[in-house]
Order: structure tokens, then C-alpha cells, then sequence
């Protein structure tokens, strides 16, 4: 039968026999997309007397929105911090790489480099969306180099900086360009912080807190001028103490300003952050749960020894070791663990789970309007799941990028 | 006037959704030919809308040559709005069936001219060769679509003002709150619905009740405007025992015994795949 679309002639696909996430829960809803992105059927039905062109049966499946990573440090022997004439290539093959994890964008991440490495790497990459050729990218994630020495971890020290001159030219010069940049973690005591702050957030990059020793009024303070994220909570940061909670105490500050809300990563492999305290945080503040990778260059890597870059790994199971010790140097779970994971830990809702991996990343960003939900008019980055949560394909803008082998 | 009475809602709204899909199977519906159907909207035809989408699931009927007209929807109230009869239709019949967009007419409440929209749907009607099977309900003040006590019996379609009963009642639909609830509303009048070659009215609940019994036991009036079809040679009545509370034990028995030939119009019910 022809159709009559009066708005638009692009192909309609409805998605049927599936439970899609809308309003912060699985209703039994068909989806509709047309021009890659979610459309409104009832509107289709009686504004243009449209109806779809193709059915797609997702045999039952769940449908989220496409899951979004944002931080990220390479995977499958690619490192993202490495200098390299062909950052785009190098990043292309973890971008396709990870549209089985159901991730169709990301936030590419580099820890402390040199200035050379900043300015050698970060103009060759443009914010673009994703495809077939792999998941979008949505921003750098610097995080880094102005850290606190005492939280480094395994930033290399030598490269750490602070604000000399005047914030923002130091934050300049180090970087280069923030044309690309999505995200900033830095450490708030450090001198000088508070303007550099502002002026990114000015600017529309969101600034994350991390790697620091900052106390509860220090962090509260870079949250008033601006900040809100804190770079995996718990990790690289001072202990919750009960006199002074840090950086953790941001979960439940009443210093926040209103209307604002402070989101906070989580490693939920299982191995960066005992289940316990994973529990603590969501029951905290469920609402700002933002998961997060955090993947070395060893993710993807079948098990054993890895040479990357200057280091020898190991990987046993979930665990990358530095070959020949049991110091871990990384996580190496893929973001549809950490949604399996994070909800089996959390014993939180299907619908939590779902969200603190596309919604809440996307609030963060600042994208909602068309990232991390399937509101009308948003894009049509979709993943389907089993019931475990097991991802079974990839969509990005409405277009099939990835699907498992039946 | 055929009473069907039976013994409760969900028994009801099945009896009704048969009959429908009887009638147009038999029809045999076709591309130069199709079922003009008019549907009501509200809590008493949602079972029956529930037993017609199972039907049209199952693969037993299908909606392709069917063309519906709506009986009303209210003025001012914005199409997506969660309580309009467009929303209503599109989420408990249209999205679940395979009816044509184009097929499906409802009456523009925010049209610029709302006399003009009304004619234009006598026009549509008439174009499509008149209504073949009417389905309604009735309001606690025995009203038919909105045609309010005091319609003319005769009317068409046009724009009525809400009697404070039908927006008292429709209140529950608007969060209890009466300053909530439309005015006006787009109808189809009675004149228009007495013109279908067929009506079927469905009437569920106690609270029906008494409008039921000024229907059909009483007079014609236009202070209860169902009781026109009483001068409609081809009306049915699907109700459930609490619907049937005012009326006298005599006309109930009599309807009663009657069953065993009313079943015979969804018994043996039919299907597409038969054909």
C-alpha cells in the first residue's frame, strides 16, 4: 500500500513486540523511527495518515536507549593517550568495538599526558555521531593533569600540573584546544581552581571533580562555581570520614545549589568498588548513578599476557593485573557488564540499571534533548536486551550497527 | 429493540465485540465496498475495544476495509492532550489494529471553524455511504454522544455546551477537578446516529441504570435523548445485570428468555480465516 507521510518522505520503522523504556519504566510499547530519530505515531496516524514502511520483531526484547560511556581509555590494544599520527583509526576500531556493549557514544578518555600528547591528539578528532563505522563520540574526557599528586594512582607524576599563571592559560596551554572537549576532571584545592571552573562550564564542557584530596567545603565550592561530576567515586579520592565526608559527602550536600544536580561515576566490575559501598552511593543519591568504564587499552583482550605500550599485563577473568603482581592496573569490564553487574549489586530495578547508563550520562552531558532516552524527537540510538540484560544488537540513529550471532 | 442482557461487564463488552466482528465479516468488506462503523469512547467500551484488538491479534478479523466515525470529541482540548478522544482512540483501538490513518475519522475540536468542521463531517459520513453500525453508549443523564437533555431529536452534528452532569461526571478523567474539564464538545446528534442502518448501544453499571430505564421504559423525550431509538428499526441494547436494576422484572424476563435467539447472532462467531 502507499504511504501518505505529508511531513516526510524517509522510510518509517516501528519496532513491535518489544517493552521499551520511556518514563522511567518498560511499558509494552511499539517504537516508531523515521529520519533517525523517535517518532510520535499518533502524531504520524492522524497529522500525516502515515503508517510504517518496515516491522521490525524484536521478538520480546527490551529496548533502551544506547548506552553511553563517558570515560573510556582505549580497549583492544588501543590506547587513546598515545601519541600516534592516526588517533582517528585507532579510536574508529574501539568505537566499532563497543557497539556489542550496546555503547553508541562516548566520551574517548586521556589521563595525564605531556602538552604534546594533548596537542597532537586532540585536533584530529571531531565530535561526530555514530554508524555503522561505530559508536559516536561525544567529547574528550581530560581527565588530567591537574590532579593532586597524593591521588594520581596511575597517572605518571611527572606530567602532573597546577595553576600557575592564571587557570585558564595553564589549562591552555596543556591542552591546546578544547574544540573537542566534552569533560574536564581536575582536583578543586588546587590553587586557582575556581576560575578555571567557571570558565569551563562557561564554555559548556562539563567539569568533574577527581584524583584529589579535596575535603567536603572545597568540593561543595567547585560544585557552586560549577562542577557536577565526581570521577569514580570512591577512587583516587580522600575516604568517607564522618567529620568530613570529601568528595563522597557531595551525595547528599545540601550545599548543592537547587535545580542542580551532582552525578558521580561508578565502576560497578565488581573489583573497583566492593558491592557494599556501590550500595551506599546509590542508596545516597540513586538519581545522579553514572556508570562508567573506566577501560584500559587491555579491555577486549582475550585472557593472558598483553604487552601495551611501556606495560606487561595480565588478565585473569575480570582482573588486569600488572603482569607478575596482583596490583590492578585497570578495569576491563564492558559497559553491558557493568549494567548487569551494577543491578545485581544494587538490587536495583531493570529500569535503574537502564538508566544510570544512558539517561543519567546524558543529563550529565547535557543532552537529554536528543541523547539517553526515546522521547519523541530524540536520536534513535537504541540497544536490545534480553531479559538478563545480555545485549542482542546495536542501533544508532534508527540503523542496525551491531547484532549477535543467533 | 433487542435488550442482551448479560451477567456482567466483561461478558458484555465480549457479547458486543462478536457481534461487531460478525457483522462486518459478513459484510465482506472490500476495497470498493467498506464497513462504515461508528464508535464511542469512554470506560464502557474499553472491554469491548479490549475483545476487538484480541480478535484482530488472532488473526480472525481485520480492520483494512473498515471505516470509522467517532461520535464527538471536546473543544479546545489539545489533540495529544491524555484525555482527548483522539488520544483515547489512538491508544486503546487505532495503534493496536490494522486500520487505514486514512480511514479513521474523529471530529476536530481545535478546528478554526467549528461549524464548518461539523458540517464537513455529515459530508464525510455521507460520502462514505452513511453509517452501517452505530455503537455508543449512554450517559447517566441518558444522553447519546453528547447530545444533552434537550437535544432535538432530530439533530446533526455540531457544537454542544456540557451539561454540569456530563462534566461532573467526565471529571474523574481531569483530576477531580471541575475547572479542569472542556466546556464544549464536537457531537454527532441524534438525527445523526438515527440515520445508521444499525445501532448498538452499550450499557454497563448501576449507575446507568436509571438512564437505561427512562430509555427504553419510558417515552420518547429529549430530556433522555437515547429513547429515540425506540423509532430506529434496528437497535440493540448490550447491558449487564447492574445495568438492568431500574427496570421492571417483567421487561428483564422477557429480554432473558429471549437469549437463546440473540446468541444466535455470535454464535457460531466467524473468521477471516474461514474465508
Amino acid at each position: 500500500m502507499p504511504s501518505n507521510k505529508s511531513v516526510s518522505d524517509a522510510s518509517i520503522t516501528q519496532f513491535i513486540n518489544c517493552r521499551i523504556l520511556r518514563e522511567h519504566q518498560l511499558q509494552r510499547e511499539d517504537l516508531w523511527v523515521r529520519d533517525g530519530r523517535i517518532l510520535d505515531p499518533e502524531k504520524l496516524f492522524f497529522d500525516e495518515q502515515g503508517y510504517a514502511d518496515e516491522r521490525v520483531n524484536c521478538e520480546g526484547s527490551i529496548i533502551a536507549p544506547g548506552f553511553i560511556d563517558v570515560q573510556i581509555n582505549g580497549g583492544y590494544g588501543i590506547d587513546f593517550s598515545q601519541i600516534s599520527e592516526d588517533v582517528s583509526s585507532g579510536l574508529s576500531f574501539v568505537s566499532k568495538k563497543i557497539l556489542q556493549h550496546g555503547v553508541t557514544s562516548f566520551c574517548p578518555t586521556l589521563v595525564t599526558s605531556p602538552p604534546a600528547v594533548y596537542h597532537k591528539v586532540l585536533p584530529q578528532v571531531k565530535v561526530h555521531d555514530g554508524g555503522r563505522g561505530g559508536a559516536g563520540v561525544l567529547g574528550f574526557h581530560l581527565e588530567g593533569p591537574f590532579i593532586s599528586v597524593e591521588k594520581k594512582g596511575a597517572h605518571p607524576e611527572s606530567f602532573l600540573r597546577t595553576f600557575q599563571a592564571g587557570g585558564m592559560e595553564d589549562l591552555m596551554e596543556a591542552y591546546g584546544s578544547l574544540d573537542s572537549v566534552a569533560m574536564v576532571t581536575l582536583a578543586p584545592e588546587l590553587a586557582g581552581s575556581q576560575s578555571v571552573v567557571r570558565e569551563l562550564c562557561r564554555r559548556g564542557i562539563t567539569v568533574s571533580l577527581g584524583h584529589s584530596v579535596a575535603n567536603l567545603s572545597q568540593a561543595e565550592e567547585a560544585v557552586h562555581h560549577g562542577a557536577s561530576f565526581i570521577t569514580h567515586l570512591f577512587n583516587a579520592m580522600l575516604p568517607f570520614h564522618h567529620r568530613d565526608p570529601g568528595i563522597v559527602g557531595l551525595l547528599t550536600s545540601d550545599r548543592v545549589p537547587s535545580g542542580r544536580t551532582v552525578y558521580y561515576g561508578m565502576i560497578a566490575d565488581g573489583i573497583h568498588t566492593n558491592p557494599a559501598a556501590l550500595r551506599i552511593a546509590h542508596r545516597a543519591h540513586p538519581s545522579g548513578l553514572v556508570l562508567v568504564t573506566d577501560a584500559i587499552t587491555a579491555m577486549g583482550l582475550p585472557p593472558g599476557r598483553h604487552t601495551l605500550g611501556q606495560q606487561v599485563v595480565e588478565i585473569q577473568g575480570l582482573h588486569a593485573y600488572v603482569a607478575g603482581t596482583t596490583t590492578l592496573c585497570g578495569s576491563i569490564a564492558t559497559m553491558d557488564m557493568c549494567v548487569r553487574h551494577f543491578k545485581q549489586a544494587a538490587g536495583c530495578s531493570v529500569e535503574e540499571a537502564l538508566e544510570a547508563a544512558s539517561l543519567h550520562p546524558a543529563q550529565l552531558l547535557g543532552l537529554v534533548h536528543k541523547k539517553g532516552n526515546l522521547d519523541y524527537g530524540s536520536d534513535a540510538d537504541l540497544v536490545l536486551l534480553d531479559d538478563a540484560l545480555n545485549v542482542k544488537a546495536t542501533f544508532i540513529s534508527g540503523e542496525e550497527v551491531w547484532r549477535k550471532e543467533p | 429493540m433487542r435488550l442482551v442482557i448479560l451477567d456482567d461487564f466483561d461478558l458484555a463488552s465480549e457479547w458486543a465485540a462478536k457481534y461487531i466482528r460478525n457483522r462486518i465479516i459478513q459484510f465482506k468488506p472490500s476495497a470498493e465496498r467498506h464497513f462504515t462503523l461508528g464508535l464511542p469512547t469512554g470506560s464502557t467500551p474499553y472491554g469491548c475495544y479490549q475483545k476487538l484488538i484480541e480478535y484482530y491479534r488472532s488473526g480472525d478479523i481485520s480492520f483494512k476495509y473498515v471505516k470509522t466515525f467517532n461520535m464527538d470529541e471536546y473543544v479546545g482540548l489539545p489533540r495529544a492532550h491524555p484525555e482527548s478522544y483522539h488520544s483515547y482512540m489512538w491508544n486503546n483501538f487505532f495503534k493496536h489494529i490494522d486500520i487505514d490513518p486514512a480511514n479513521a475519522h474523529i471530529l476536530d475540536g481545535n478546528a478554526e471553524d467549528l461549524e464548518a468542521e461539523c458540517q464537513a463531517y455529515e459530508q464525510k459520513i455521507a460520502e462514505a455511504g452513511g453509517i452501517e453500525l452505530f455503537v455508543g453508549g449512554i450517559g447517566p443523564d441518558g444522553h447519546i454522544a453528547f447530545n444533552e437533555p434537550g437535544s432535538s431529536l432530530v439533530s446533526r452534528t455540531r457544537v454542544k455546551t456540557l451539561a454540569k452532569d456530563t462534566i461532573v461526571a467526565n471529571a474523574r478523567f481531569f483530576g477531580n477537578d471541575l475547572s479542569r474539564v472542556p466546556t464544549m464538545a464536537l457531537t454527532v446528534g441524534v438525527g445523526t446516529v438515527m440515520n445508521a442502518n444499525e445501532v448498538m448501544i452499550l450499557i454497563t453499571g448501576a449507575h446507568k441504570a436509571f438512564a437505561l430505564y427512562k430509555a427504553i421504559e419510558e417515552g420518547v423525550n429529549h430530556m433522555w435523548t437515547v429513547s429515540a431509538f425506540q423509532q430506529h428499526p434496528r437497535t440493540i441494547f448490550v447491558c449487564d445485570e447492574d445495568a438492568t436494576l431500574e427496570l421492571r422484572v417483567k421487561t428483564v424476563k422477557y429480554f432473558k428468555g429471549l437469549m437463546h435467539v440473540h446468541n444466535r447472532l455470535v454464535d457460531p462467531v466467524l473468521s477471516i480465516k474461514d474465508q
